[in-house]
């Protein structure tokens, strides 16, 4: 079944980034370099948090745009990366509505969710999960 | 450490020529971790003998330590420089998304120097840093305000931290603080007034690089035994669910709750400044410091009728913890849980410290009640216990400061009983504010040996609760354990993670993560530098004309009991003198 990792309530974020590391830590170093998931208050921490991280479109943008077809289509939604073909133009990132591609400014390469929801594992709240595709409207 | 980390990098920032630049110090990190082991250090280096605090001369460090970025918990900066409101040492630590942002913008501290001569305001996003004139910024009275204006022009929402002053920095008052992310200080020893004699309004400092590891798997390893052990701690928990605010009801039952100027230990409102009812009645939203899963920042939301409209409301959010409370709470009288969440609200917009605060308007409470002081001298105000709008005013004044009496009192405690007498009544230590624990012997020992006459240099307000179970040590024994602890605390403030989580990070487990970033430090080691560090500090103190042999211990401590009973100066001052041959012979 194809995932994808969904906002379940950013109400309960505290704004603690503990996804974020996680996510960079999936290749085993420290600090955020490699975080495709983005945690920042809602203009100011007193109105809470927003979650950015990408929603795994049935027809992604990010896509369209590749100049050198490096993000192909995954089959129920969202997009794989071939880092091979990827010339770091941003446009990706350009298009995405939700800001959800994340840049490795040290690679000069976009960060692609591979939704394997280590992150949720990390999130002492319940904000995020991993959940099923197809189960959800979209 | 690991060769390619970025932590040996130290940014320079000089104010008078606005000039930057980097130096790589991996000598000083490898002798001294970071956070307070290399932040008293360079002070040492850059801070010259008899500097006047509020001149160019002084110098402003902030440093992380090598767990920053690496490790949940390790979410703390400490700032050091020397202190107008002690004339010494001045150190202080906060949260936010400070220490991540300067350990992933690529540094293990920066450093201050000299004065602009115009007002600036700094911002450091990775290696790009600017000197941007914040001569339209100057006169902005709130620092959230500052915040609120920042936060649009400059890049990194999310990963940034923008530390700045409000007007009592400006204004220069000896106990103004720096605040970030709007919730969180460099509340103590007047940080805020080095800002505002630098004419520095803000620092915004952003970055996200990587921060490498000696070994991946042990990385993962070290890493989940300590979200595991956060994650299940019961007082971790404790801190999440209630937060410090916790603490208010067990101390008032337990008559440790230091209330009207210490005139009581027993607030008969408690209950309604307790972490219970705030949690019941006002709490809106916790907030976390970044790579904290804990997350012990409580927002009360109070919700305000504007006077002459019907149907307009404001609502603010209010970070309360312990120490505002007592401070502007049971130590000034406030029963009303929305005049103290107001008051707390006033400190934090001007920027000033909490505890300072509470400790000057209660003595000039007392002051006030006594014939001291008189309307002359306040302005008309008739400051008496509980009533918010008098305190209200009176704080703006200790900012605006309209005359002699205000100037004064915007220098401390200390400058207010040098002019006015009624030293017995004032809670300080070495020009310090007391904080809110009348617990016993080792809380008052902590204040006076202290290295920032904090509470939390080594807690002794913790040993006295412990001890009300299984009964006090000897005097010797309670030196030697508060200054075993704070040795010991150099360490986790050198790392730097949060004290909360001091239960978790054992010897043991800090030597294991420091393995992961690449230093082999035994727990033996460990103890010795931690002493080394304390020693540096206090040879800073010494050095600006300390002597600790010279404080006394506020009269008034020894007026009313403690949970353990009358205190007796004999034995507190043994024990001083135990504390001092300690740090002396290590």
């Amino acid at each position: 079944m194809v995932k994808r990792l969904s906002v379940v309530d950013s109400n309960r974020c505290t704004g603690c980034q503990s996804c974020m590391f996680a996510c960079s830590r999936r290749f085993g170093s420290g600090g955020l370099a490699n975080a495709a998931i983005h945690v920042k208050s809602v203009g100011g921490m007193e109105h809470g948090f927003v979650v950015v991280v990408c929603r795994a479109c049935a027809s992604p943008p990010c896509a369209k745009v590749c100049p050198v077809d490096a993000l192909s289509v995954r089959t129920g939604g969202g997009v794989r990366l071939d880092n091979s073909k990827c010339i770091g133009c941003g446009l990706c990132a350009k298009s995405c509505p939700y800001g959800a591609i994340l840049w490795n400014k040290e690679e000069n390469k976009p960060i692609i969710c591979v939704y394997c929801g280590y992150c949720a594992n990390y999130c002492p709240h319940d904000v995020i999960a991993l959940e099923e595709l197809e189960a959800k409207m979209l | 450490m690991i060769e390619k980390d970025s932590l040996k990098n130290i940014l320079y920032l000089d104010l008078t020529r606005k000039r930057f630049w980097i130096d790589e110090r991996r000598d000083l990190f490898e002798e001294y971790l970071g956070g307070v082991g290399v932040a008293s250090k360079l002070l040492i280096e850059e801070c010259p003998q008899g500097a006047d605090p509020l001149s160019p001369e002084n110098v402003i460090v902030f440093a992380v330590g090598p767990l920053n970025g690496l490790f949940p918990l390790a979410s703390k900066t400490v700032s050091c420089f020397k202190s107008p409101l002690t004339k010494n040492y001045g150190e202080s630590h906060a949260g936010g998304r400070s220490s991540i942002a300067i350990r992933l913008a690529g540094y293990g501290a920066i450093v201050i120097k000299g004065a602009s001569d115009y007002p600036v305001y700094i911002s450091v996003h990775g290696k790009n840093v600017n000197f941007r004139d914040a001569s339209a910024l100057w006169g902005v009275r709130s620092s959230i305000t500052v915040g609120r204006v920042l936060r649009n022009v400059e890049e990194g929402a999310g990963i940034r931290t923008i530390m700045r002053i409000g007007g009592a920095g400006e204004n220069l008052v000896s106990y103004a603080s720096v605040n970030t992310e709007t919730y969180r200080h460099f509340g103590r020893l007047g940080l805020g007034a080095v800002f505002g004699s630098k004419k520095l309004k803000a620092l915004v400092i952003s970055g996200k690089t990587t921060v490498p590891v000696s070994d991946k798997r042990l990385y993962r390893e070290v890493y989940d035994k300590i979200y595991d052990a956060a994650a299940k701690s019961p007082v971790m928990k404790k801190y999440h669910d209630l937060g410090t605010a916790s603490n208010i009801n067990p101390l008032n039952v337990m008559r440790a709750l230091p209330t009207k100027n210490l005139k009581e230990s027993y607030f008969d409102s408690a209950e309604r400044i307790s972490g219970e009812y705030l949690a019941e009645k006002y709490l809106g939203r916790r907030t976390a410091c970044a790579h904290c899963p804990v997350a012990c920042i409580h927002l009360a939301a109070l919700r305000e009728p504007y006077a002459n409209e019907p149907y307009f409301y404001k609502t603010t959010m209010t970070s309360y913890d312990y120490e505002l409370l007592y401070s502007l709470g049971s130590m000034l009288g406030v029963d009303d849980t929305e005049a103290v969440l107001k008051l707390i609200n006033e400190v934090e917009m001007w920027g000033l410290d909490a505890m300072m605060v509470g400790t000057v308007l209660s003595w000039i409470t007392e002051a006030f009640e006594r014939g001291i002081i008189n309307e002359d001298q306040t302005m008309g105000l008739k400051l008496k216990w509980g009533v918010y709008d008098e305190y209200a005013k009176a704080i703006r004044y200790i900012v605006t400061q309209p005359n002699d009496f205000y100037k004064i009192a915007a220098k401390g405690l200390q400058s207010l009983v040098e002019q006015y007498g009624g030293d017995s009544f004032a809670l300080t230590y070495g020009g310090n504010g007391m904080p809110g624990y009348h617990t016993g012997p080792a809380a008052h020992l902590t204040y006076i040996t202290g290295a920032r006459h904090s509470h939390l240099d080594s807690a002794g307000y913790s040993l006295d609760q412990e001890g009300l179970k299984k009964g006090l040590p000897s005097v010797k024994e309670l030196a030697t354990n508060l200054y075993l602890e704070e040795s010991w605390r150099q360490i986790l403030s050198s790392l730097v993670v949060c004290f909360f989580s001091r239960g978790l990070y054992t010897p043991q487990l800090v030597s294991e993560a420091l393995k992961v970033a690449g230093f082999g430090l035994t727990e033996g080691d460990l103890n010795n530098l931690g002493k080394k560090i304390l020693k540096n500090k206090n040879k800073f103190k010494n050095q600006e004309g300390f002597n600790i042999l010279e404080l006394k211990f506020p009269r008034r401590i020894f007026e009313l009991p403690t949970p353990h009973g009358m205190l007796e100066e004999g034995r507190l001052k043994e024990a001083v003198d135990e504390y001092r041959s300690l740090l002396n012979n290590s």
